[in-house]
């Protein structure tokens, strides 16, 4: 805390934003925060158009007859929904933009290791992006966003293809963005960094980008196959033709769902890092959270089979499935229990960054158990297509993912835009998208229990109470998402100057300036001591 | 911007590393990962592939038994040979040696190239015998005799293979040349010296992946079913 004094800003020193100006320097540039300010800009915009989705869709559901669409248009939107959330948000959100920024400064270096690779990887995905746009425009897609077959290669006569070209672009970026970040881990690391002084964010980092490198090429076949059998139908998912549509699922499945760890890992990471700040404590446990990340990308990608329980797969490979479904659930538990016990005797302080990191370990939680009711073949049959599934994994990706992510950018503000946003705002934010969302989705979970499927324009007119609660619950939440856009675009220009580390926090991003110099740290830095270590620092201190 | 200045006598070190030879272990690791990716590619493909040649084999043996299999060993003993002027022209930038890496190169896009007329060849008899799958799927005589055995409809998926996996396979070649003569013109230019070869050697793993792919392909595709 000492530092922050120390620096007189009567002038705003060189840094990241401010050395140079023009929209080329943008474009064109291939300083890895740059980047990840360009991934913010794309990826906040998606999340409006995929948001925007979701409340007509809301809107629709208000009445049992449908409100607003027609039923195709109602299959449009959750399709459109989903793979825009999916591929052009939650994928990119944490590793793009905040790993984009944080990768470099945390191992201390001065880019990633391929800083080209990191520009292009944008650029695809802006591509990508285009396409799905395109599709969307031009009549949409209505196959859910897994594509089963041979639906979506036989009969749909929506724009697969455009889509599914758009999909398979933007896998691209994201094994370029996990290939770069493993080699500046491995490569790239400040003198005295060794793999057990790693922030857990880095451990969190490495594990999502081997699956990213690992799974994103089967996900890219898998939907180039897929779109030469919906343009010449040669058979190979079609079963009029001999071919298998199973297969399809098994290699969809095969990426889409570690990809879900894509989505959540990181989100673990930045909860690591503000619990550990937040709670003036070394994480405990912290070999074991680093080794969880690790155990969850491995085991992740051996559960794929539990999505296909009801869909003509055998009754053995369910079996095993299920089981192997559990033990993926053993390294979530240990975080959260890790993360708990972390608090236990800290001393806690309630900041913004914190009631979202408290959020996510609650939201996940039941996100995470829910997820035992899945894996468990009896009752998954009883609650599989329904909206219990729906309330599950919205648990997991806006209950988990996107709690870390609005965590981790209101934790690195300060670092990225140099700025403080006014701290009352954003816990009143934080409060109601924690509102709104469970007033969106628990209901979700009764609707699903009581047997009401999924992807359906219409409902029982029993059910109209609790769709209606979601309806009204999304409300609060879309209004819990716009407060933080806003007090965070009017902090870059009105926020109070940040100090180098706000917080007090560890970790080399706030030994620089905030916002860092281009270079990112004047010399690179020596590590000598363990990650968080926050106990010593106040011991100094005193 | 000092420190892009410092580094500036160094040729070929980018401003984020601190020597070249954390670039050339930073570079050695991408090329790696990224051939991992690659297999995770080629690998659902080939996963597919297995699925459907033990649930269709006596289809996938008359398909095999269509194709050229002179064709096919030939263009397997082209990519052989690029593959090792490949390594010689890694060796000679390792060496220093300008004008051999140049030679070495071009012979490796003109061997390339010679694959890809060869491919050529074989993909026009495909269509002179109507074994396109979706696109001219009418196959007579001899190859419908072949064919007919094992269902016209499961002998379109083994050519629907063929042609992903070769198809995606040349698609690798064609990139490669084009890397190559980019590496053509540097190396022309003198920017590869015994210090700093990390393209011409990331190139070089490129392309021995893309042999390898092909020597898993041919057997794959033209030696299955007891043809001699």
């Amino acid at each position: 805390m000492s530092t922050a004094t120390l620096e007189p800003r009567v002038h705003a020193q060189r840094n990241y934003l401010n050395d140079d100006y023009g929209w080329k320097s943008w474009l064109f540039t291939r300083d890895h925060k740059r980047i990840a300010l360009l991934y913010l800009v794309s990826i906040t915009f998606f999340f409006m158009i995929g948001g925007s989705f979701a409340v007509l869709m809301r809107i629709h559901l208000v009445e049992p007859q449908g409100a607003l669409v027609q039923p195709e248009t109602y299959n449009k939107l959750f399709t459109l929904h989903g793979i825009v959330m999916i591929f052009f948000f939650l994928i990119p959100s944490i590793p793009a933009v905040l790993g984009n920024f944080l990768v470099p400064l945390m191992v201390g270096a001065r880019d990633l290791a391929f800083p080209r690779l990191n520009l292009l990887s944008w650029y695809i995905y802006i591509v990508g992006g285009l396409f799905t746009l395109y599709s969307a425009i031009a009549g949409g897609v209505d196959t859910g966003w897994t594509f089963y077959t041979p639906y979506s290669s036989t009969y749909s006569n929506t724009q697969v293809t455009a889509v599914a070209i758009g999909v398979f672009i933007t896998g691209f970026s994201s094994i370029l963005t996990g290939l770069n970040f493993i080699v500046t881990i491995h490569k790239m690391r400040a003198p005295g960094l060794t793999w057990f002084r790693m922030p857990l964010f880095l451990w969190a980092m490495y594990a999502t980008s081997i699956i990213m490198v690992l799974g994103t090429p089967v996900l890219a076949i898998t939907i180039f196959l897929l779109a030469l059998e919906h343009l010449f139908h040669v058979g190979i998912f079609s079963p009029a033709l001999g071919g298998d549509p199973l297969l399809f699922q098994h290699l969809f499945w095969f990426y889409s769902h570690p990809a879900v760890y894509i989505m959540i890992l990181p989100a673990m990471g930045v909860v690591s890092e503000i619990i550990a700040c937040f709670a003036r404590k070394r994480i405990f446990g912290y070999r074991i959270v680093a080794f969880s990340s690790v155990a969850i990308a491995v085991l992740g990608f051996l559960v794929w089979g539990h999505h296909m329980f009801v869909t003509g797969q055998s009754v053995y490979a369910g079996l095993i499935f299920s089981l192997l479904s559990f033990l993926v659930a053993i390294p979530s538990a240990i975080k959260v229990f890790n993360w708990t016990a972390t608090l236990y005797k800290g001393s806690i302080s309630y900041d913004a960054p914190m009631l979202y990191a408290m959020g996510f370990i609650g939201l996940f939680t039941m996100g995470g158990l829910t997820g035992l009711f899945l894996a468990s073949l009896a009752t998954d049959v009883h609650l599989n297509g329904t909206y219990f599934i729906v309330a599950h994994f919205h648990y997991i990706m806006v209950g988990g993912a996107v709690m870390g992510y609005l965590g981790g950018i209101h934790f690195w503000w300060p670092k990225i835009s140099g700025r403080k946003y006014p701290n009352g705002w954003a816990a009143l934010a934080a409060a109601i998208i924690f509102i709104g969302f469970n007033l969106t989705f628990f209901p979700q979970f009764v609707l699903g229990y009581l047997g009401m499927p999924r992807r359906y324009a219409f409902y029982p007119a029993e059910f109209q109470v609790l769709n209606v609660m979601s309806s009204a619950g999304a409300t609060v939440l879309g209004v819990g998402y716009l407060i933080p856009l806003v007090y965070l675009i009017w902090s870059m220009r009105y926020g109070p100057i940040a100090e180098s580390n706000p917080w007090g926090a560890t970790g080399l991003e706030w030994k620089t300036s905030s916002p860092p110099p281009t270079e990112n740290f004047a010399e690179i830095p020596v590590v000598t001591e363990e990650a968080y270590a926050y106990a010593a620092e106040e011991a100094a201190g005193d | 911007m000092t420190d892009a200045e410092a580094h500036g006598q160094l040729a070929g070190l980018a401003h984020q590393f601190e020597d070249l030879e954390q670039q050339q272990e930073a570079d050695a690791l991408g090329i790696w990962l990224f051939l991992v990716t690659e297999i995770m590619f080629f690998g659902g493909l080939f996963a597919a592939y297995a699925i459907y040649r033990w649930l269709y084999f006596s289809a996938f043996q008359g398909g095999s038994h269509i194709l050229d299999i002179r064709l096919g060993a030939a263009n397997t003993i082209v990519l052989l040979a690029s593959s090792l002027t490949m390594a010689l022209s890694v060796r000679s930038a390792q060496t220093g040696n300008r004008r051999a890496t140049v030679t070495f190169l071009i012979a490796t896009m003109i061997l390339g190239g010679t694959f890809l007329g060869i491919k050529g060849v074989e993909y026009n008899q495909k269509f002179v015998e109507h074994v396109v799958p979706s696109l001219d799927w009418a196959p007579e005589g001899q190859s419908l005799a072949r064919l007919a055995p094992g269902g016209l409809d499961h002998a379109q998926i083994y050519f629907f293979f063929y042609f992903a996996m070769t198809g995606l396979h040349a698609l690798h070649m064609i990139i490669g040349m084009a890397l190559l003569l980019w590496l053509v013109l540097r190396a022309r230019k003198g920017d590869f010296t015994p210090h700093y070869f990390a393209p011409v050697e990331v190139v070089g793993l490129y392309w021995h992946f893309v042999d390898i792919v092909w020597i898993f392909l041919f057997p794959l595709l033209y030696l299955i079913g007891g043809r001699y």
